[in-house]
């Protein structure tokens, strides 16, 4: 019990001070997951509306699979991408393994689905009338697809967000192609909140591990207040 | 200007729309009436190319508006469209109303302008930078009133604008179609199940019935010469007595046997032809029996009060004379002639008042 305090008095005093390892990893953490979001973004939300506008045959299914791959176990992305990219894969030659940009990936593909499956309940969710108001009023499909996100803006950027507090919170797939490395720059480690508590507290380094805990938490709740807010934004 | 030329619709299978064939003129105020489910909406839908006709044509200025894609967008913007349900965007009231200029690329200055002169005309002066989705839904439908009415359409359309607002919401949303309708000679297409609304509104009327206009014409036309029995019902015409013609004077005069009672009417059917007879309650004077007036050219029927039912500032008196037949009285009247259930009356009406309808033709 005494270890679990001092831990966490030890803990406070890393953060106070803004202890440069603990500083690093934090940072690092969320620049990668940012990052991911970011990649992600890009295509969950053009993808989402695609499949919410696009009449096409199995439109359902595919929404089905996206839904499935909600709870697609962070390992297991983490298994796939280190099968594509260690040096006996197919893009080994990259030699992305055990790097950022592996983590990066990783971290985009796993939150791909849950983004692009909220983006699509954030689309279906305006008003029909809404749409057809904006058709009625002489929208371009380009000017139609802007406008119905906008409406749907508070929906689409918690969906960004939730993506961004899966990428920040996972560890399997991040310790599989980042490997917790703490290398000489800050760019080449691949050591990040999770993974580094994941070590530390394997070490009995239960101080760092706690200081570590704390700053996710802190991030995690940050992303939650802000999911909240949007949604609240959504019926002002 | 607007050609709906044998216009239908399905939806998996149900017809909804089974040739709709009409034409409305450039300027003018049109309403489409008809019970729920009708159909209205989705005629509206298929003119505003929110949808497509499963068959027939929808023309304006000559032009079939479902024939080419390219086209679709030019046709678009050449109509406006206000839809039962208020909605808004989740933004200012200003930028609700400029979004249609917006999409035209008309440059800031002229926006800023024409939406201020839009929320002048629709009452809601300094309204600019309120948030749209704080506003009562009479409110609402106002800016989507403006919203539709700034691009300028020729040809606005309404689904229903009023059936979710209060009387006076409604009473303003009314007095602007009509300044519309005149300061901007826009043509203005509407539907409604509020039969009285189409009455004051519009030039001309179309019931929409089974999939089909079952009639179009002026209000007055439709409220008052309906073309069927299902009409005569709908447009609130409770006493519709069915009859075999027996007799034809000259000049027009006819008798009709209704269930062994002679009824005299005016009307161009031959004797024999089965007819349904349609007589608006107020158009029906009761008397109590001691106080018979002659009467030799109308029709006198006695009979006993069966109910007597408050409606408004109205009464409505059932009696029966071998047949139902409702009367509308004042309250005072009905008080002046103290009826109660169970009294005896005449009940009489002018030959005038009855309209004819053959019954093959409902």
């Amino acid at each position: 019990m005494y270890e679990i305090i001092e831990g966490f008095i030890e803990a406070i005093r890393l953060i106070v001070t803004l202890d440069p390892d603990v500083m690093a990893i934090a940072v690092r953490s969320i620049i990668i997951s940012l990052t991911a979001t970011i990649i992600a973004s890009l295509i969950a939300l053009p993808l989402g509306a695609a499949i919410n506008f696009g009449k096409f045959r199995g439109r359902r299914s595919i929404i089905n699979l996206i839904q499935t791959l909600y709870s697609l176990p962070t390992v297991i992305v983490g298994l796939l991408i280190f099968l594509l990219i260690s040096r006996a894969g197919p893009l080994g030659f990259l030699r992305l393994l055990f790097t950022p940009t592996a983590m990066i990936i990783a971290q985009t593909v796993l939150i791909i689905p849950i983004m692009t499956g909220l983006t699509i309940s954030a689309l279906s969710g305006v008003d029909p009338v809404i749409r057809d108001t904006l058709t009625s009023l002489g929208a371009t499909r380009f000017q139609f697809l802007i406008n119905i996100m906008k409406e749907a803006r508070f929906a689409i950027l918690a969906a960004v967000a939730v993506g961004f507090g899966r990428a920040i919170s996972e560890v399997g797939a991040a310790i599989l192609v980042g490997g917790n490395i703490a290398a000489s720059s800050f760019k080449s480690s691949t050591r990040v909140l999770t993974t580094a508590i994941s070590l530390e507290t394997s070490m009995g380094n239960i101080p760092q591990s706690i200081a570590l805990g704390i700053v996710l938490l802190t991030i995690a709740l940050g992303v939650n207040l802000v999911i909240s807010t949007l949604q609240q934004g959504r019926n002002p | 200007m607007i050609e709906l030329d044998g216009v239908s619709k399905e939806f998996d299978g149900k017809r909804v729309l089974d040739g709709v064939s009409a034409r409305v003129e450039r300027g003018e105020i049109f309403a489409i009436i008809g019970p729920s489910g009708a159909g209205k909406s989705t005629l509206l839908r298929l003119i505003g190319l929110l949808d497509n006709p499963t068959a027939g044509t929808i023309r304006i200025n000559g032009i079939d508006i479902h024939a080419s894609k390219e086209q679709s967008l030019m046709i678009r913007r050449m109509i406006g469209m206000v839809f039962q349900k208020p909605a808004v965007f989740n933004t200012t009231v200003a930028e609700n109303i400029a979004i249609g200029l917006r999409f035209r690329g008309v440059e800031r200055a002229t926006v800023i302008k024409k939406v201020r002169e839009a929320l002048d005309v629709v009452g809601l002066a300094g309204y600019e930078e309120r948030l749209a989705r704080t506003l009562s839904g009479g409110e609402m439908q106002r800016v989507a009133l403006a919203r539709a009415m700034v691009i300028e359409p020729e040809i606005l359309l309404m689904d229903e604008p009023t059936a979710n607002l209060d009387p006076v919401s409604v009473e303003k949303i009314e007095e602007l179609v009509i300044r519309i309708n005149r300061e901007l000679g826009t043509t203005i297409l509407f539907s409604t199940h509020d039969m009285y609304q189409g009455q004051r509104l519009a030039h001309r009327i179309a019931v929409l019935m089974n999939g089909r206009f079952a009639q179009v014409g002026t209000p007055r036309e439709v409220f008052t010469l309906p073309a069927t029995r299902d009409l005569a019902r709908f447009v609130g015409i409770e006493n519709i007595l069915e009859g075999v013609v027996v007799r034809r004077d000259d000049g027009g005069a006819v008798s009709i046997d209704v269930g062994g009672t002679q009824v005299r009417a005016r009307s161009s059917f031959g004797t024999g032809e089965r007819v349904a007879l349609c007589i608006r309650p107020e158009d029906m004077r009761i008397a109590p029996v001691e106080r018979k007036v002659a009467n030799p050219d109308g029709n006198t029927l006695q009979g006993t009060v069966i109910s007597i039912v408050p409606r408004g500032p109205f009464s409505s008196v059932t009696v029966d004379c071998g047949f139902m037949l409702s009367s509308l009285l004042s309250w005072k009247r009905a008080d002046d002639l103290d009826l109660q259930e169970g009294s005896h009356v005449v009940v009489s009406f002018a030959p005038e008042s009855i309209h004819v309808i053959r019954i093959n033709e409902t």
